[in-house]
């Protein structure tokens, strides 16, 4: 990537991000390509319509979500700097953790397992106040469900999940309950953007 | 049921006795005497006097001798098909493969016996030429685009790697053997035995689909096996003739092998190259069908066709000529055509592709009864043995490779699935036919035969039982809890939009750009004026339809819902589960079965009593402008649903009118035409989805239960 200096003028703070995100130079050049190519008029930020010009994101059941992920609470756009934030918790996870010589008062990475389970348990918690509801879950599975099951198959299956989940019995899943319950999953793996690496 | 049967068997009497009257290498013979006045000279039979007087009635058998004994044998493997169809409980223990060699069999061992000579065999001519193209065309047809791209790569490494391994590896390992057992095998050739295992490595498409279609696997797995046996052709066919040519050389130099790398690079891309060509060729000329709407479909078997010949002439990969033909040609061609002529291309397809296929079958069988077979026991087992070990571990060693490099491992199931379900079938056989002969052909046939027999019948019949004795045994480990499953799919489909994000190893970014070159140029050029602006809606429809219509085809069992109770039975825990396993849309497809060999999709949803899908309202909400183009759509329309509670009441809606209003009225918002909507779709009885026109929309509005 011979271009790779030259490109790498072009993204504000590269070396700040690197080391925030853990991406290497390579990387975050062809985000830079990437982001570039998203943003149609090239305002050097992205907007809604932008995400959703992606087709593949509007068939996408829980699409509309993912875009909203993208963007922090109360913002219209998306710089280049938050987009690789977002993107930096599908990096996988370092198996190596003393290869960025971490000690205790860094703060974890973006792309650990905690990290990762919180964006993913955003999806579900719209409201941000910590706890999954039954009504958020309802919501998401009726869109990744949509027309194959009934109402009453949505709310029994609703109930089970909180019924599994919910140790402190409030009815809700709190992000704890959310990690306890995939704990026998391997998020790592499955959360992970391999050519991220 | 039984009745049946003897038809299959009258009919090769009568066959019998055709071939009793004539030996087969007898060509018709011409009628050389003029035709005198009115008399009727018949030939052939019990010699016959020259008649003195005018003849009434009488039999001239040689005149269509040729066209008649094809038809017998087509109308033979068809009423097989079809005795094997209606025989109860054989479908489900036997496949239809099996079946056929079996009927071949003993229409060759019956002739045989009659006459004491080989039966008529089947020419690697008439198999390359008229019996193969069109069961790949069929394939290429219906070929799932989509996800063949997406799994491009691993498929690509399967056919190219795989094939290669197995190639050398039987190769090789059979020439050692041949060096242990010099006695009686010691004149078989290092080449020879590369010959060999060049031929008998390769995967049959064929016999793959037919086996696996009545296996249920999901849509990934299937298109991973069936995409490697459709490309691995290039790899086979370039190693057969790379070691025939061997074999005429006197030497063979390192040059040579790597001209025969590059050979193929050529003949692979070449066929491409073809079959691109002809497509676009086929999908310009549909554009002007419009004012001759019946030959349309025709245009579409005499391009594809075209395609295929031309690269056989160019000793180019035929298979890949045609199966790129179809794929290039497919969204234009339906974009032109009218909806008859696309119903018309698809069922001859379909039609064409089930007739081969079969016919290929019963002539295995026959072709097995020869007198001149060379039989020797290290040889053959030893073939049968390293083709199941060289195979299984090719497998398991690319695997390894490749699942590092995607996103949906290659679990051990399919991984067992892909390695056992590697069944060899006609194309091995008319390959060795075509060896130039030498003293140990014969045993080459003999073996390839067993080889052939063997993968149909016990590894086409045990699959289906050990892939469920996999699944059960999977099953009895820690069932996955209802919050892992759901959280799971959650993520599924979050990194399946991460990826469409990012353009994930640019390959989204590639089908960006071709889907603009594609808009910009192909579709303006290619696609009629006024169907122009339908297609790209109709493509996104298809694309949505094709999502929503994963999903089992096999209702499950009725539940008895109970709302708003703490506590769930047991049964309910499995029916959610089930629930929850199968109908989650995966975003990948890895859950929904294949497409079916011998139904098209839709009808194969007319069969039982479906009951239509129903549009959500949210679909109308977020794109309004379409329900008033969805009349005109009406190939991809029927869709099925579970239907899972008896409290949604659910018709068809067949009078148009009606439709419009139900849908025009479902624009202005969602709360309105519900009401609306119930009382016109209430008093419709409920009409079984099979005699649902296709020309109409199967749109039902949801009573107020979804809200």
């Amino acid at each position: 990537m011979g271009s790779s200096s030259s490109n790498m003028d072009h993204i504000p703070d590269a070396q700040h991000l690197m080391q925030e995100t853990g991406f290497s130079a390579a990387h975050l050049v062809r985000l830079y390509e990437r982001f570039d190519f998203l943003d149609k008029d090239d305002r050097g930020e992205l907007r809604l319509d932008d995400f959703e010009a992606v087709s593949e994101l509007a068939m996408n059941p829980i699409g509309d979500r993912i875009i909203r992920a993208f963007f922090s609470p109360g913002r219209e756009t998306v710089d280049f700097p938050s987009f690789v934030r977002i993107l930096a918790h599908f990096r996988p996870t370092d198996t190596n953790r003393t290869r960025n010589g971490r000690n205790g008062a860094q703060p974890e990475p973006a792309n650990s397992r905690t990290n990762k389970l919180k964006f993913a348990f955003q999806l579900y918690d719209q409201d941000r106040d910590g706890k999954i509801s039954r009504e958020e879950l309802l919501q998401v599975l009726r869109a990744m469900l949509e027309m194959q099951v009934t109402e009453e198959q949505l709310q029994s299956i609703a109930e089970r999940a909180i019924q599994e989940a919910d140790l402190d019995l409030d009815d809700t899943i709190s992000f704890d309950e959310f990690k306890k319950s995939l704990e026998k999953v391997d998020i790592e793996h499955k959360m992970s953007i391999r050519f991220l690496e | 049921m039984a009745a049946l049967w003897t038809l299959p068997l009258l009919l090769s009497a009568r066959l019998l006795g055709c071939l009793a009257l004539t030996p087969p290498d007898e060509l018709p013979q011409p009628h050389n005497l003029p035709p005198s006045l009115g008399f009727n000279i018949s030939h052939g039979g019990p010699s016959v006097d020259l008649p003195m007087a005018l003849r009434v009635f009488s039999v001239d058998y040689h005149h269509v001798q040729a066209p008649f004994e094809i038809v017998l044998w087509i109308m033979l493997a068809s009423l097989a098909k079809l005795g094997f169809h209606w025989s109860g409980r054989v479908p489900a223990v036997v496949p239809e493969s099996c079946v056929l060699i079996m009927v071949g069999l003993l229409v060759g061992g019956v002739i045989y016996g009659v006459r004491h000579s080989a039966p008529p065999t089947l020419s690697a001519d008439a198999f390359f030429l008229f019996l193969l193209p069109p069961i790949v065309l069929d394939a290429g047809y219906f070929l799932p685009g989509r996800l063949f791209f997406e799994n491009l790569g691993t498929i690509l490494w399967y056919a190219v790697l795989g094939t290669l391994w197995n190639v050398l590896g039987i190769g090789l390992s059979l020439y050692g053997v041949c060096l242990l057992a010099q006695s009686s095998l010691g004149d078989v050739s290092l080449l020879h035995c590369l010959l060999f295992g060049s031929l008998i490595a390769a995967v049959d498409p064929v016999a793959v689909l037919s086996v696996f279609q009545e296996m249920h696997v999901n849509e990934q797995l299937h298109i991973l096996v069936f995409g490697e046996s459709l490309l691995n052709d290039a790899v086979t066919v370039v190693l057969y003739k790379l070691f025939e040519s061997f074999l005429r050389l006197p030497s063979v130099s390192g040059l040579d092998v790597l001209l025969g790398g590059c050979r193929v690079v050529v003949v692979g891309l070449g066929g491409l190259c073809v079959g691109l060509f002809f497509g676009l060729v086929a999908a310009l000329t549909s554009r002007f069908t419009s004012k001759a709407q019946v030959i349309a479909p025709l245009f579409v078997f005499l391009y594809s066709y075209l395609s295929y010949l031309t690269s056989e002439m160019l000793h180019l990969s035929g298979i890949m000529a045609i199966v790129t033909c179809a794929v290039t040609m497919k969204q234009y061609v339906e974009a032109n055509v009218s909806e008859h002529s696309n119903t018309s291309i698809q069922y001859f397809l379909k039609m064409w592709s089930s007739v081969s296929e079969t016919l290929i079958f019963i002539f295995l069988g026959v072709s097995t009864i020869q007198d001149v077979h060379m039989w020797s026991w290290p040889f053959v087992c030893s073939t049968l043995l390293l083709c199941l070990i060289w195979r299984a571990t090719g497998v398991l060693l690319l695997t390894a490779v490749v699942n590092k490099l995607r996103r949906n491992a290659v679990t051990f199931r399919d991984q067992f699935i892909i390695a056992y379900g590697g069944l060899r079938g006609a194309i091995c056989f008319s390959l060795v036919f075509l060896i130039d002969d030498f003293p140990k052909k014969r045993l080459f046939i003999t073996t390839t035969i067993v080889v052939i027999l063997f993968t149909v019948f016990v590894q086409g019949m045990t699959i289906k039982p050990l892939v469920e004795l996999l699944d059960v045994k999977r099953k009895k480990r820690a069932l996955p809890t209802v919050s892992e499953e759901i959280h799971s799919r959650l993520i599924d489909h979050l990194l399946a939009g991460i990826e469409d994000v990012v353009g994930y190893w640019g390959q989204h970014y590639w089908k960006d750009k071709f889907e603009q070159f594609n808009k910009k140029y192909l579709r303006r050029f290619l696609i009629r004026e006024d169907h122009q602006a339908r297609s790209s809606i109709l493509r996104v429809y298809q694309e949505l339809e094709r999502r929503e219509q994963r999903g089992d085809e096999e209702a499950p069992p009725l539940v008895d819902p109970r709302s708003h109770s703490r506590l769930l039975l047991p049964e309910e825990m499995d029916s959610i589960r089930r629930i929850l396993s199968r109908n989650l849309q995966n975003f990948n497809n890895k859950q929904t079965p294949a497409y079916s060999r011998h139904t098209l999709h839709q009808d194969a949803t007319t069969d039982r009593t479906r009951k239509p899908l129903h549009r959500h309202q949210s679909l109308g909400e977020r794109r309004t402008h379409w329900p008033q183009q969805w009349y005109h759509n009406s190939d991809s329309v029927t869709l099925e649903l579970n239907a899972l509670s008896r409290v949604l009441a659910v018709c068809s809606i067949s009078p148009r009118p009606v439709l419009q209003d139900s849908s025009a009225t479902a624009q202005t918002g969602p709360a309105d035409p519900r009401p609306a909507g119930d009382d016109q779709v209430s008093p419709q009885h409920q009409v079984p989805a099979g005699r649902t026109p296709k020309k109409q929309l199967s749109f039902v509005l949801e009573n107020e239960k979804q809200q």
